[in-house]
């Protein structure tokens, strides 16, 4: 069982390979235009200059800055701004609705409004990012807060635990799945608007690399670009599947 | 029972309204008491009556269209590649373990950063912004499509070889209908993101539909024109969610509703 599952998996990769491939034969019988379609192998040239030469990292590094950042401070916003909102009946049927009602915004619609309040800057895209990524969590964390079975809170009454125990010790663990599942949404939410940012505000980052390559018609580079965003994408989501799978391994274990 | 559920509802939105509407009382009081000049606020007034301005004039409703337009063309484009492959993949297992490695190599790019290659490509307009918006549509109903063909009953699919019909008619007949209100889930998904995607394609370049319009109004430092754009884009959001909530109801029953999580 487990020989064909690698076998499946290397006639996938095999596939994959056929894909490249055949990319790189109409890139060499110039099928399509070079401007438009650089060979991988010219992208992938492109990726190992910009890495020894250490701009490409660089603008890697500020990518995933700004991601990172605008969404940690969604996650810890988002989290507590959910626990506050979720773990109070009264204040779910005041506050919930009108979140409902923001929620289907396309969040980037924000984006001008940010910049006239903060102008192109750093801070303008950390907010843009933390408030597009916080919209995630924070439904996640009132829903989890409000599906959380009602016994535990009886058990916690009787158990006379102050409000904040309850939080912490019965209503987060508890709420935690949905929570995690929030914050990985938003993982992508923070990518999709960190790119946007950088584009717009001129940005050190991949999103304005891409965006000077195309403006430059140097296509390596810029699909030394996308691939390097492609890249990240990957990377993040199955660094917070791990983390989930690990976070959640007790709840497992119990059931 | 009726009449008091009816109350009920009533008082459920009277309480749902009176956060907004308070912060909205208490924004235009400040707003009017201070005499607000911004760049970035507006009254709730003069935003009201610049969205007024911009309807009697139509270039909202001519930017309205324009998103609409690219994001339900990209979004047709983007569910007919995704559904194919969906129930591509869906029926043969071979086929889906052959093209994992190089679906999942593609699906984690941003649908955002194809843009500049969408622009050499094709230039500012409406077909870079469609095919964005493909892109992105593909994968949900891609994933989604694949897991409700999985999941339709073997022994529908056992009458389906019984009667020998051909593939094409199987999957007419059989599988699309039987897998519908999963994808219709999907659908509605990929219908938020290409609204999303759209706006922001028109936002990042793009010189066309409420994207631009926004922009533009932010460049031109009218504040409440910006926020009329602003509160006009969430409606189109809002509404946009409503009438496919409402239609999953019609065609396939609250059931359907059920398989959200899925």
């Amino acid at each position: 069982m487990k020989t064909t599952g690698i076998l499946w998996r290397l006639a996938s990769f095999a596939v994959a390979a056929g894909f490249v491939a055949l990319w790189q034969l109409i890139a060499n019988f110039k099928l399509v235009s070079p401007v438009f379609l650089p060979g991988p192998d010219r992208a992938w040239a492109s990726l190992v200059r910009g890495f020894s030469s250490g701009d490409l990292l660089a603008k890697l590094a500020g990518t995933v800055e700004h991601m990172a950042y605008g969404w940690l401070a969604a996650s810890i916003a988002g989290i507590a701004l959910g626990a506050v909102i979720g773990s109070s009946p009264r204040m779910r049927t005041y506050v919930a609705p009108s979140l409902e009602f923001l929620r289907p915004l396309p969040v980037s619609a924000i984006i001008p409004v940010a910049i006239a309040m903060l102008g192109l800057t750093q801070a303008m895209a950390l907010f843009v990012i933390a408030f597009g990524a916080i919209w995630p969590i924070m439904l996640a964390t009132i829903h989890g807060f409000a599906a959380v079975e009602p016994r535990l809170y009886e058990v916690a009454r009787s158990l006379q635990m102050s409000k904040l125990a309850v939080i912490f010790k019965i209503a987060l663990p508890s709420a935690s799945p949905d929570i995690l599942a929030g914050m990985r949404l938003s993982l992508t939410v923070a990518l999709i608007l960190a790119v946007v940012c950088e584009i717009l505000a001129g940005l050190d980052g991949l999103g304005h690399w891409v965006l000077l390559s195309a403006r430059a018609f140097r296509s390596a580079d810029l699909f030394a670009g996308v691939i390097l965003l492609g890249v990240t994408g990957y990377v993040t989501s199955v660094a917070m599947s791990l983390a989930e799978h690990r976070l959640l391994a007790w709840q497992a274990s119990q059931r | 029972m009726s009449d008091n559920t009816a109350k009920n509802t009533a008082k459920h939105t009277a309480k749902a309204l009176v956060l907004p509407v308070a912060l909205l009382v208490a924004f235009e009081v400040w707003a009017r008491a201070t005499h607000l000049q911004s760049d970035s606020l507006a009254a709730p007034s003069d935003v009201v009556r610049a969205l007024a301005e911009a309807f009697a004039d139509f270039s909202i409703l001519i930017a309205t269209r324009d998103t609409l337009f690219s994001a339900f063309t990209g979004l047709a484009i983007g569910s007919i590649i995704g559904l194919a492959l969906g129930i591509a993949f869906g029926l043969s297992n071979t086929l889906n373990r052959l093209m994992e490695v190089t679906v999942e190599a593609i699906r984690p790019i941003p649908s955002i950063a194809l843009l500049p290659i969408a622009l050499i490509a094709l230039g500012f307009g409406y077909r870079m912004e469609i095919v964005i918006v493909a892109f992105a549509c593909v994968w949900p109903i891609l994933i989604l499509s694949r897991a409700a063909v999985r999941s339709i009953e073997p022994r529908l699919m056992e009458v389906s070889r019984a009667l020998r019909l051909p593939a094409a008619q199987r999957v007419w007949k059989i599988i699309i209908p039987a897998a519908l209100p999963r994808i219709f889930v999907a659908f509605r998904l990929s219908a938020g993101i290409a609204l999303i995607v759209a706006v922001t394609v028109e936002i990042a370049i793009n010189p066309i539909g409420l994207g631009a319009g926004i922009m533009l109004a932010q460049q031109a430092l009218r504040a409440d024109l910006m926020l009329a754009y602003l509160v006009w884009i969430g409606v189109i959001g809002y509404a946009l969610n409503i009438v496919l909530v409402v239609a999953q109801r019609r065609l396939f029953g609250r059931a359907a509703l059920s398989g959200d999580s899925a």
